[in-house]
This record gives C-alpha cells, sequence and structure tokens, in this order.
C-alpha cells in the first residue's frame, strides 16, 4: 500500500518505492467540471516543486497542475489523450497524470495527509 | 440628435427615479478639476445631408480603382463581388450581432463560420481553419509565434518572397520578444535558398507563394528540408484567388498557412478591413490562435454550433493564451464564404482562370514594349516588369495619363536602390483588353 | 419540448443545412466570360485535383443566408446590454459612406497624389480623436482593441528601450479584461496583479506598495469593468509617473465619459479607442474592429508606421522607419489600418457632433444608474454609489434559488432579449454587468427592467425547473460544449454528412 499526500493547490502524491504517481483530487475535478483536455508534461521533464507540470481543461477553465515536489518524468498517463473524461470519472485512480522519480523525499514532509487534507477542503466552505 | 431615443422629458423622470438631481451628480466620482463643462472644440451635430456632402467631398478627390484601368496589386486585389454578398452583409442580423458567445440565438453567425473554416481548409488544402484573424500580416506574425509555441525554438526565416509589410510585422511582434527573425535578401527572380538558413534554433521558414514579385515557387522540397530538422513550414498566400488554379499549401506540406481572404467578397476598402486566414494540421489545432467554431447538438439532439476550444483565448487563459486577440473579422469572413458560395467549384476554377489568362495576355503585351522585360517564369495573375527607368516616377507619370498601372517595388523597399526599377502589374477579371491596350500605350509613351 | 413539425422547421424558423449539403453540380451563381486564349503561364505549378466546393444558383445561396441571418440576435432586433461591449445603434449612413466610390474602391498602394481626400479622411478621423482625448499624438493602424492594447506597450517598451532599461513587469488589476494581460505578455512582460478595494477600485495603496523602477507600465480601465469611475485616477497617475512608469488606459468604457472627461487630462500615456464601441461601427458578429491608439507627448516620437502628415504639398503618408524623423517602433499591420471603419466612424462623430457625443455619453451613464436605481431592490448590485455606463450586479439575489446567472441568462433569451455579460469581471460571484448605452429608449428600458424583475420573482418562488430547461423559443436549446471540446469538429466532410442524414 503506497502513501498518499495532498497538496493546497488539490493535486494528490502516491508515493510506491522510489516512483510517484500525481494526480488531481477528486475535489478539484468536481470544481473544475468536465474535464475536455489535458496537457501531460514530456517525459524526461525536470519539473520543481511548485512548478507547473501539466494543464487541465474544462470548457470554461483552464488549470495549471503543480508539481508536488520535485524530480524528473518518467511516463504521463496515455488513456489521458483520447478520454479526459476519465478525469471526472475516476480522478484519484484511472485519472493519474503523470509518473515522477523522488528527487527529495523531504519535500514530501511539508504536504498533507488524506486527514489532513479533507479538513483543509471543509475549511474553503 | 436622431441616434438618441430619450427625450428631456424622460431623462427628467429617469434622473428622478434615480434620486439625482443632474446628470453632473452621476459623475460624481470624477475629479471635478477634469470635469468638462461645455461641449469640445469641434464641429456640432449634422443631419445626413451635411454629413454626405462632407464625406462625398473626401471621396471626389480620389482617384477610384472602378473610374479608371487599375491595375494594382502587391497584397490588395480588386475583384467583382456579386451584388448579392453586399446585400446579405448588410442584413442587420449579422451586421449588427456581436460575437457569437450565446449559441442559441447565433446559430447563424456559428453556421457561417464552420462553413468558412471549411471553405479554407479545402482550398488551402490544410486539415483545418480558424475562423478569421485581422488581417494576412497580423495571420503571419500569428503563425511565427504559433510555431515558436509548437517547436519551443526562437527564430524564423522569412523569405524574400515574402510580402515586404508581412516582415514588417513579423519583425516588430518579435522585436520586444526573446525572438530572432532571419530575413533573406529581396528575391525578385525567386532563387533564393531558404534551407540553408536553417539552424537548430529554427522554429519555422515563412514563404509566400505566389511570391510578392508573383513567381509561383514549390515548397515541397523546402518542407522536406524542415520536416528532417524539426522545423515548421509557414506558407503564405495572399492572392486567394489563386488556389482556383495553383497547387495549395497543403499539398506542398505546409504546416500551418495564413493568408489575406481580401480578395472574396471584400472590396480594396484603401487596405482595410480585410480577412486574415489561419489553416494548419489537426494535431497543432490547439495551438493555433483565433476563434474556432466547433459542431455538437442541443439538448434535444439536433447539429448546432459552438465556438470551442475557448481555453486556448485571453479571456481565459490572461497571460498564457495563444495570443492577445479578441475580434476576428467576422463580417468579412462572412463576405468571403458567400462569394465562394455563390462561385461554387465550377465557378471558383473559371475566376481563377480569367485572372490568369488576362495576366498572361497583359505580360505578353506589356512585354512587347521596347525596354521593357517580364522578370518572371511562371505567375499567377502578378508578375513584375523591369523598367528602363525607376518605377516610381513611371507610376506617378502613368497616374497623370488616368491610370493606375502598378505598384512600384520602391513604394515598400525604398531604400534598395537594386529594386528600384521593378514595377509590380496585376490582372484581375475586372481588367477588359482595353484597359490592357490602354496600359501598353501609355507606359510606351511614359517611358 | 415544442412540437416536432415534419420538416423540423417551426413558423418562420426554417432550418438550414450545411452549403456543403446543397450542392448541385452543374449549378452555378455566377456567369463569367470565358478567358481570352493564351499561354498560360502556370508552370508545373498547376492544381490537379479538385477543391470540393459545393455548387448552387443564386436563389439558393440567397435562401441559405437569409435563414442563417434569422437565426442571430442583433442590436437591429432588440436591446443588447452586453456590459463592456457597447452594442449601440449602428447607423446605416456609417453603411453608405463607407460604401461609396472614390473610398470603397480605392488601391492602398495607390500613388499619394490619387489619394489625397483618402488621407485627409484619416487625418480628421485622427483630429476628431485626438480633440475628444486631448492626446497629440495617434496611430491609426491597429485592427481592434486587443491590437491597439499592443500597439500602447510596445511603444511604451520602446521608449523605455530608448531611455535605457526596458524593465521587467506591467500591472493589471484583477478585474481587467483578459486581453490586458495576454498583451502584456507579448511585449516580454511579466504581469502582477492589482487587488481591488471594497469599492470596486484599484487599491491605491496596495498599487503604490508594488510601484518601483521594475514597472514599465500600469494597465487600467477607466471606467474600470466594475462600471465604476476609478477616482483616485489621478493621484494613481502621478504615482506611476513618479517611478518613472507609464500609464496605459484601456479605452473600451469610453463611451462613458466621451465629451466630458478627456484622458489626457488625467495624465494617462496611451488609450486604444474600439471605433466599434464607442464610435458605433458595426461588431458584425465579432469583427472587423479597429482600434486608434492616442499618445501623450512622452510617446509620440515612438507612433508606429504608417502615419499621415499634412504639409504645404497636400497629405502623404510615412510608412518606412527609415523615412520618418521621430523613432516608430515598427509597423503593427499591412496597409493603413480599417480604413473602412474610419469612414463609419467619422461619420458617425460629424452626425453627433462635440455637442451629441456629450448627449450620448450622459444618456449612457442616465441609463446605466436607471436600470441600477429600478433593479437595485430585485436584483443585488455590487457596489454602492452611482455607477458609470454599465451596472454590475452579483448572483446573491440568487442565493439558495437553485438558480444560476448562466441560467437566469438563457431564460432572459426566451424573452427576446440578449442576456447582459456574464461571469466577468471576475472580482464579483456570479457577474451580471448591464450596458443598456444610450441608443435604448425609456419604453425598451423599462421593458427591460420589467421583464428582469418577473424573472427574479420565478426564480425566488421556486421554479429553478423552468431556468435549468431554457431557452426553449430559440432556433437550438442549451448545446453540448463538452462534447464539442472534447472530440472537436472544426469542419465538414463528406462521410459526417452521410452519417447525420442517415440518422
Amino acid at each position: 500500500m503506497s502513501t498518499v499526500k495532498f497538496t493546497e493547490e488539490h493535486e494528490w502524491i502516491a508515493i510506491d518505492g522510489n516512483i510517484a504517481t500525481v494526480g488531481i483530487t477528486a475535489y478539484a475535478a468536481e470544481q473544475l467540471g468536465d474535464v475536455v483536455f489535458v496537457e501531460l508534461p514530456a517525459v524526461g521533464k525536470a519539473v520543481t516543486q511548485g512548478g507547473d507540470a501539466a494543464v487541465v481543461e474544462s470548457v470554461k477553465a483552464a488549470s495549471e497542475v503543480y508539481a508536488p515536489i520535485s524530480g524528473e518524468i518518467t511516463e504521463a498517463n496515455p488513456a489521458l489523450d483520447d478520454e479526459p473524461a476519465t478525469v471526472n470519472a475516476d480522478p484519484e485512480g484511472a485519472g493519474w497524470f503523470f509518473k515522477m522519480t523522488i528527487g527529495d523525499a523531504s519535500e514530501l514532509d511539508g504536504l498533507m495527509d488524506a486527514n489532513a487534507y479533507k479538513s483543509f477542503v471543509e475549511g474553503l466552505g | 440628435m436622431r441616434y438618441l431615443p430619450l427625450s428631456a422629458v424622460d431623462r427628467a423622470d429617469m434622473l428622478q427615479a434615480i434620486g439625482a438631481k443632474s446628470v453632473d451628480a452621476l459623475f460624481c466620482d470624477v475629479p471635478a478639476s477634469v470635469l468638462l463643462d461645455a461641449p469640445v472644440d469641434l464641429p456640432s451635430h449634422a443631419g445626413e445631408m451635411d454629413v454626405e456632402r462632407a464625406i462625398a467631398a473626401m471621396a471626389a478627390k480620389n482617384m477610384g480603382t472602378g473610374t479608371v484601368p487599375s491595375f494594382l496589386g502587391a497584397g490588395a486585389y480588386r475583384h467583382h463581388v456579386p451584388s448579392t454578398v453586399d446585400h446579405m452583409i448588410q442584413r442587420g442580423e449579422f451586421l449588427t450581432s456581436y460575437t457569437p458567445y450565446q449559441p442559441e440565438v447565433s446559430q447563424g453567425t456559428l453556421q457561417y463560420l464552420f462553413e468558412f473554416q471549411t471553405q479554407v481548409a479545402l482550398l488551402t488544402g490544410m486539415e483545418v481553419a480558424n475562423a478569421s484573424l485581422y488581417d494576412g500580416a497580423t495571420a503571419c506574425a500569428e503563425a511565427v509565434l504559433m510555431a515558436a509555441r509548437v517547436t519551443k525554438r526562437n527564430k524564423a526565416v522569412l523569405s524574400g518572397g515574402l510580402h515586404p509589410q508581412y516582415r514588417d510585422v513579423v519583425k516588430t511582434q518579435a522585436r520586444f520578444l526573446d525572438f530572432e527573425v532571419a530575413m533573406a535578401e529581396p528575391d525578385p527572380m525567386g532563387g533564393e535558398d531558404l534551407a540553408a538558413m536553417i539552424d537548430e534554433n529554427t522554429a519555422c521558414v515563412v514563404v509566400q507563394n505566389p511570391t510578392f514579385f508573383g513567381h509561383l515557387r514549390d515548397a515541397t522540397a523546402l518542407a522536406a528540408a524542415c520536416h528532417e530538422k524539426g522545423v515548421l513550414l509557414v506558407v503564405a498566400v495572399n492572392e486567394v484567388v489563386s488556389l482556383g488554379a495553383v497547387k495549395p499549401p497543403g499539398d506542398m506540406g505546409a504546416d500551418i498557412m495564413i493568408g489575406e481572404g481580401q480578395s472574396l467578397g471584400n472590396g480594396l476598402s484603401f487596405g482595410g478591413p480585410y480577412l486574415g486566414l489561419m489553416a494548419t494540421r489537426q494535431k497543432l489545432v490547439r495551438q493555433m490562435p483565433g476563434r474556432l467554431v466547433g459542431q455538437t447538438t442541443d439538448v434535444d439532439g439536433r447539429r448546432g454550433w459552438v465556438l470551442t476550444l475557448s481555453t486556448r483565448e485571453q479571456h481565459i487563459r490572461r497571460e498564457k493564451a495563444t495570443s492577445n486577440i479578441c475580434t476576428n473579422s467576422g463580417l468579412c469572413a462572412l463576405a468571403f464564404t458567400i462569394h465562394l458560395t455563390l462561385l461554387g467549384e465550377a465557378g471558383f476554377g473559371k475566376l481563377a482562370a480569367i485572372n490568369h489568362a488576362n495576366a498572361a495576355l497583359l505580360a505578353e503585351k506589356l512585354g512587347g514594349i521596347a525596354g521593357v522585360e517580364v522578370i518572371n517564369d511562371s505567375f499567377f495573375n502578378e508578375f513584375t516588369l523591369r523598367l528602363p527607368k525607376p518605377a516610381g516616377g513611371v507610376v506617378e507619370a502613368l497616374a497623370a495619363k488616368g491610370i493606375l498601372g502598378g505598384v512600384p517595388v520602391s513604394r515598400l523597399y525604398p531604400d534598395d536602390p537594386s529594386l528600384a526599377d521593378l514595377m509590380l502589374v496585376a490582372a484581375s477579371e475586372t481588367n477588359t483588353v482595353g484597359d490592357m491596350d490602354a496600359l501598353a500605350e501609355a507606359l510606351g509613351e511614359v517611358l | 419540448m415544442p412540437t416536432r413539425t415534419i420538416t423540423g422547421n417551426r413558423g418562420l424558423q426554417v432550418e438550414a443545412t450545411l452549403i456543403f449539403e446543397q450542392d448541385t453540380p452543374g449549378v452555378t451563381a455566377v456567369d463569367l466570360p470565358d478567358p481570352p486564349k493564351v499561354k498560360g503561364r502556370l508552370g508545373d505549378m498547376g492544381r490537379d485535383e479538385a477543391i470540393g466546393l459545393p455548387n448552387l444558383s443564386e436563389p439558393e445561396v440567397v435562401r441559405h443566408y437569409m435563414r442563417l441571418s434569422q437565426k442571430n440576435y442583433a442590436i437591429d432586433l432588440g436591446m443588447y446590454p452586453l456590459g463592456s461591449c457597447t452594442m449601440k445603434h449602428n447607423p446605416r449612413l456609417n453603411e453608405k459612406m463607407a460604401r461609396l466610390p472614390g473610398l470603397s474602391d480605392l488601391h492602398p498602394l495607390q500613388p499619394e497624389s490619387t489619394v489625397q481626400g483618402a488621407l485627409e479622411l484619416i487625418e480628421t478621423c485622427a483630429h476628431w480623436l485626438r480633440v475628444l482625448t486631448n492626446m497629440p499624438a495617434v496611430a491609426m493602424s491597429p485592427a481592434a482593441g486587443a491590437h491597439g492594447e499592443l500597439c500602447g506597450l510596445m511603444a511604451i517598451r520602446a521608449a523605455l528601450e530608448d531611455q535605457g532599461n526596458p524593465r521587467k513587469k506591467v500591472l493589471v488589476p484583477e478585474s481587467a479584461h483578459g486581453t490586458n494581460p495576454a498583451s502584456a505578455a507579448l511585449c516580454g512582460y511579466a504581469v502582477e496583479s492589482i487587488p481591488a478595494n471594497a469599492q470596486g477600485r484599484v487599491d491605491l495603496d496596495a498599487l503604490k506598495e508594488k510601484l518601483d523602477t521594475d514597472v514599465a507600465a500600469v494597465m487600467l480601465t477607466n471606467p474600470n469593468t466594475c462600471g465604476l469611475f476609478e477616482n483616485d485616477i489621478l493621484e494613481i497617475a502621478e504615482a506611476v509617473h513618479a517611478v518613472g512608469a507609464y500609464f496605459y488606459c484601456d479605452g473600451a468604457n469610453f463611451n462613458a465619459i466621451v465629451g466630458r472627461v478627456r484622458p489626457g487630462d488625467l495624465g494617462i500615456d496611451c488609450m486604444h479607442i474600439n471605433l466599434h464601441k464607442t464610435f458605433s461601427t458595426p461588431h458584425g458578429g465579432g469583427g472587423p474592429g479597429s482600434g486608434p491608439t492616442v499618445f501623450s507627448e512622452a510617446l509620440a516620437p515612438f507612433v508606429p508606421v504608417p502615419y499621415v502628415v499634412h504639409d504645404a504639398d497636400g497629405f502623404r503618408m510615412v510608412e518606412h522607419e527609415s523615412r520618418s524623423d521621430a523613432k516608430p517602433f515598427g509597423r503593427m499591420k499591412a496597409f493603413h489600418g480599417q480604413f473602412g471603419v474610419f469612414v463609419r466612424a467619422l461619420s458617425y462623430m460629424m452626425s453627433m457632433g462635440s455637442d451629441g457625443l456629450r448627449q450620448a455619453s450622459a444618456d449612457a451613464v442616465l441609463s446605466a444608474n436607471y436600470l441600477l436605481a429600478r433593479l437595485g431592490d430585485t436584483l443585488t448590485p455590487s457596489f454602492g454609489g452611482p455607477c458609470m455606463h454599465e451596472a454590475l450586479f452579483d448572483d446573491r439575489f440568487l442565493k439558495d434559488t437553485g438558480v444560476s446567472t448562466l441560467d437566469f441568462a438563457k431564460a432572459m433569451i426566451d424573452e427576446g432579449v440578449h442576456p447582459m455579460t456574464m461571469y466577468f469581471p471576475l472580482v464579483v460571484h456570479g457577474a451580471l454587468l448591464m450596458e443598456p448605452t444610450e441608443t435604448e429608449s425609456r419604453e425598451s428600458l423599462d421593458g427591460f427592467i420589467e421583464m428582469v424583475k418577473g424573472l427574479a420573482a420565478r426564480a425566488a418562488n421556486g421554479d429553478a425547473g423552468y431556468f435549468k430547461n431554457a431557452p426553449r423559443m430559440t432556433p437550438r436549446r442549451r448545446l453540448d460544449e463538452t462534447a464539442a471540446a472534447r472530440s472537436p469538429v472544426l469542419r465538414w466532410k463528406k462521410e459526417d454528412s452521410a452519417q447525420n442524414t442517415s440518422e
């Protein structure tokens, strides 16, 4: 069972050995509405914590998805090209965005766990 | 003040409903020091007759191309526009509607733009087209920026056969960005080698066909050279009627086509408003600027149209948008699409054939004048003459005889003496054999 | 759901298939002469394959576009209260003037001696704009408002480079039009946002805090996008100039103040003017626009080519940087700008005159305040005090009704009125921005007010379903924008039509 952490920008990151999988939370997917397009990073791209990593678009909005930690992109979810609706259907599962290396594990310490994120979302009203 | 429906009584009643003493009270947020208390120093209001008289007096000081033999081109072309076009575009439902943001009450605009996009794609041999940009020159600059986004490189190579004002607009657009514009020398003979100017920073190469000097050039080999190095080929077309007779950009391997659509449906109007065209490959569409109309269905399952892929645009993406463009050339696009619908496949092909044949006939007549040389081996409806003296003076002398004989290349390249003797001459379906003979005779006289 | 007819038509609403589905080979709507027989000069560059254009006769073409026209709303039909768009009446005299022989048929590269009247017309139009704004220079060539913004920012950047430092960023209020940050980015500037205060204006202290010598320009819309005059404008200008930055004004809302307040008196360095808003030229379903940009003394030397000069020999056009004795930053557009739009705008300005333009801005502001006053207790105004030419409401009045701003707007469509601007500006929740303009009659304003009140009562009565299913009476009802964006169909293809008709 992997460890899952959350950011205040509504990304989730699941740690599995030395690879992390990143996506947007169910809350974010619901706020965005029907996702129509996801722009994914190129494999091999280096990202820094808090920097732009992907873009997710609904009909009337485009939102940046930020890298929860620093590292290098190792894989982008090919399913999202053909079926962007997967992000709505299963945001925290099949709708993952990309996988990346863990550049600095200590960056994970600053992120929220599931309970903390739940309270954070409730606090947004 | 015929455009103002409120009467003095209305105004007084409305002020009372608002609870304000005067209109000035509504301007209470304006600092008193800058609020004018009287009209500015300009003429007072005037009735239709007075306005018409004043503007008609200005019009009367000009030599309209419709009143004299006229052979001007260089990026703007005089064609016959069927009566139906101007009648339809003046219908209030087209003329006085806004951008179709509410699709339920804008299906008319949306459908004609969808048809327009399809026509442009068909004409140019490209996969998809947008719903228009300002004009050919700004479309060219947008294409260069689009190529930079796609390739993540920062240099453009511009052909010496590209319209000089298009080159200037690209240069201006790039001036304040981290972007290099490599300009090939003006290319009156159409012999440049652009592949040699490509390097690892090159995002795109921009060529024009027919070139500014009228040459027809197949860019197929250049496209291959570009693609080998990950460079996009942009092909500009500024006489769209040529596409009825000449190999289109899509067949040459162009990645982006840009063009000036004025020739169809739109009058010369001293240079604007015109119609910027842009088309590209389906896979690059999310990097394309400008509005796009897409097909969909309504809640009752009926086919309809909406603006789509809006997240590319400034009102959503702000500083990260593909472009800052907000308006397009909607009504000019309508004129274009109606004209092309009237022409149809057969009419458009025939129109192109007449243009070409008239130009070929004119080239024969002018090339026969002593000291005059047609420098083109091939052309569509415009070619370049080399004259025995500077073309600027020749064009003035022709105008004095009541003939608009051509555009001196020095008008666009004033600082290059090697181009001073060159004159661009265009023919269209509007020129009669009598016009051509008049030009030939007058040119012989002024040389 | 209305009753289905056999044809799908509904009385005056006649369905229109695509032109590509009306192809009759062998038919034509033009009769062209045969080309002269002459040796072709295309070389090996001929087009081999058919293009695929449909063939129709003239009556079919006229009917097609007539049918399409009847699926559009228009100012000619009724009130079009789109905030920040200034949908005013488009006089037909303008159209007639733009079509005069001697204007409509001029080629942009004719010898100057043959277009003296056209150059005079451009200069006359420029003169009106300079006087109305009290600014010494104007670039006529920008093709639209956003193009004018770009023109202004480029002049600013050129001026700063001339002084040795282009600087790094442009400050833009949160409430700005999206074109502002997009234009700044195109000039190589980073964009920083200025917060608004509780009165819907720029927060002067927050602005001052952000102002330093890295700031190239502040871009402000005035009146702003909340329809309010920036009452600190003189202090803002002073603060901007104190750090050596320039003050850009987005002139989209000039209609509120024309003839009453001159931007040049406010310390503004440049401002674009949307001729298709303030000066009544038609929006044409999304263009063409025209965005002449006026400049202060400080920026005047950097105005782009071309520009018209008037001297003893008459009018001439400076078309090249090398032929200018100033420092033009470049060229924005081929030829000389949207000449046909200049003719229309001049025709309007001459018709209105200095007195009429002043009355127009008064009536525009009066009408907006009338909406604000009469709808103030039904809807929820976002800010107190009088507004300028547009009234801003938010969606608090819809709280707990289950009706959104969008639903409310769609119900207005069924009432035969184009909705106001929605969800803009972004600084208030569920914005409804209404700009009636000066060309609505009292009767039209009152009708609009009663309609909005009626709908608001309906929403308050819990009839959310009515709104969710609106509009019902339109040629098409709500369209699936998600499907359109997920798998874009951006052109007709033969195989698509085959599928469509077989359904």
